[in-house]
């Protein structure tokens, strides 16, 4: 039985409350990496490439370096940061003695996770304009993409923390599975030329489809199939979301 | 009075191991009960299900009028719990520790600023409102945990294991915190291995080993009904046990031996030292009995590790 209420929100609470405290460490931590592959990639190696797909290289990776950004935060606050909590610091033992109850801690931890990434990505998005390289009035759905984005990575990395017994696990979690997605899903170079099974496989992941509609929405053209796009990012991030909160609480509750 | 908790064949069991093996016990209100018993006896365990963190496997369960497995927000908004582990929050500091905890009651933020203030007095950490986790000893950290668990003004406060690991100033003071909550009619459920401290603070104890319960009463009354009033330890280094034995089989006492003491259980010790001293026998100590031979008599000497 799930027996989940709103007083998740008093976790995502808790969760804000910290990163407030810890604002300017967790900004550099947060902003460093795709500001840094949007400058040495983006401005560095772009001035060599000439043009993709008609536009410059920054123009071409930028739409794809906010959604990465979207999926690393919520990735990185339902593993390592939501393990710590559960497992070293007993966090989570501590608030499930109230009346919030371990459902809400989990949904708490994942909402928070898909806040994080809307901070992130948001930021990025900021220095994104700043740069000139926003083309369309549609950018302004981005925030609405980069919560789903969130909410799907988030709840992916709930389901893996319900199974991880340790660090080592989450290192498998992002080199066998995080940084492909991040390398293959058309962010820095166009699919186009990859042989059709490749393609295909590549539109498996939801990061392909997340990439997509970024591009679509910055430079203002439909994105290739929007319906199919929408629903891989959002029909398994509700399964997951929902196995998540199942898993960890037999995790938790023995 | 009312009752509080009531368990009747409360059954816990993990994968491998039975941690409670189906135990009775009723709490009423404004009592201090202590469940007491070696480590692994399955105190925590049992604490565990009543502060609605476990569920049970067998038998039945009631807190504060409700069945912990239904609804249990509806108990632990009335519920203090002081775990064994200290689990504060490491990411706030004292003061936030308490209004974040608040939070998860629903107390709105005036009022958790006010209670904490209130509360960070009555565990004298007032000066340490703004410090870190980090910098607190364990002491301090163990009475903001109660200062933790009474944030929601709870009716029934179960604390696993209060002063283990404390040196005896904080664990005084910790005693004499609990006291003034049994002064403002605060129910009280304690583990504890120190025998000393139930003693000293439980109304009524429960005597826990591998999952059951020996025995439950006042510590005054167990005592009495199972050792008596006063224990006298003979040091049988040089001498035949077998011959002593007889000597005391004489006597209106009870013996136990455990390594090379025999322990002689008595209402007059005086006088049962008086004869030991004429028969010749020398190394007697003489004491009154404690919940200690209690415990020790019920799960037999030789065999607690
Ligand atoms: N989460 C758990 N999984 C499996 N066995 C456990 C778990 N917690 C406790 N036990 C076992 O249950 C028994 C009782 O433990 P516990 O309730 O912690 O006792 P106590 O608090 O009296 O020391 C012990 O044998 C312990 O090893
Ligand atoms: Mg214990």
């Amino acid at each position: 039985m799930i027996n989940l209420s709103i007083r998740f929100s008093r976790v995502w609470h808790r969760n804000f409350d910290v990163f407030v405290k810890y604002m300017y460490v967790s900004l550099i931590g947060n902003l460093g990496d795709p500001i840094l592959y949007l400058v040495a990639m983006g401005f560095g190696l772009g001035t060599f490439l000439g043009t993709i797909e008609g536009v410059s290289y920054v123009q071409f990776l930028a739409p794809g370096i906010i959604v990465s950004a979207a999926m690393f935060a919520a990735t990185y606050e339902c593993t390592y940061m939501s393990f710590l909590k559960m497992i070293h610091l007993k966090t989570y033992d501590a608030i499930i003695v109230t009346p919030v109850n371990i459902e809400d801690v989990v949904v708490g931890d994942i909402v928070w996770g898909t806040s994080k990434a809307l901070f992130s990505a948001g930021i990025v998005c900021v220095v994104v304009a700043a740069c000139g390289l926003m083309h369309s009035a549609w950018a302004l759905l981005l925030p609405l993409l980069i919560l789903i984005v969130g909410f799907h990575f988030a709840s992916l990395a709930m389901c893996v923390t319900s199974t991880c017994p340790n660090f080592d696990y989450y290192s498998y979690f992002f080199e066998l599975f995080i940084t492909p997605l991040f390398f293959f899903s058309g962010i820095f170079f166009p699919l186009t030329h990859f042989p059709p099974w490749l393609r295909l496989v590549a539109h498996c992941s939801p990061l392909t489809h997340a990439v997509e509609l970024s591009r679509a929405l910055i430079m203002g053209y439909p994105p290739p199939h929007a319906a199919i796009s929408v629903s891989i990012l959002i029909i398994p991030a509700i399964i997951l979301f929902y196995v998540s909160i199942v898993r960890m609480k037999k995790r938790i509750i023995k | 009075m009312e009752s509080i908790a009531r368990a009747r064949q409360l059954v816990k069991k993990y994968a491998h191991t039975v941690a409670v093996a189906g135990i009775d016990f009723e709490i009423l209100e404004n009592e201090c009960f202590g469940f007491i018993g070696p480590n692994g006896a399955g105190k925590t365990t049992a604490m565990k299900m009543l502060y609605c963190f476990l569920p049970r496997t067998g038998g039945t369960l009631e807190v504060l009028g409700r069945d912990p497995s239904v609804h249990p927000e509806l108990i632990k908004r009335d519920l203090g719990v002081i775990p064994q582990d200290t689990n504060l929050d490491t990411d706030l500091n004292v003061f936030e520790n308490l209004t974040c905890y608040a939070r998860y009651f629903g107390i709105p933020h005036a009022a958790a600023s006010a209670r904490a203030a209130e509360l960070l007095d009555f565990v004298h950490l007032t000066e340490k409102r703004t410090s870190e986790i980090e910098e607190l000893s364990s002491g301090m950290r163990r009475r903001l945990l109660i200062a933790r668990g009474l944030i929601n003004s709870p009716r029934l406060l179960i604390l696993d294991e209060p002063t283990v690991g404390l040196d005896p100033q904080a664990r005084h003071l910790i005693w004499n915190k609990l006291r003034e909550l049994r002064a403002q009619n605060v129910t009280l459920i304690l583990t504890t291995h120190y025998m000393d401290e139930a003693a000293e603070l439980c109304d009524r104890v429960a005597v826990m080993d591998k999952g059951t319960i020996l025995a439950t009463g006042n510590p005054r009354e167990l005592i009495r009904a199972h050792i008596g009033q006063e224990v006298l330890e003979l040091n049988l280094t040089g001498i035949d046990p077998n011959a002593a034995l007889a000597e005391l089989r004489r006597l209106p006492v009870k013996v136990e031996a455990s390594g090379q003491k025999l322990y002689i259980h008595c209402e007059d010790g005086r006088q049962v030292l008086h004869l030991l001293t004429e028969s010749g026998y020398r190394h007697i100590t003489r004491r009154p009995a404690t919940l200690e031979d209690v415990f020790l008599t019920l799960t037999g000497r030789d065999l607690v590790d």
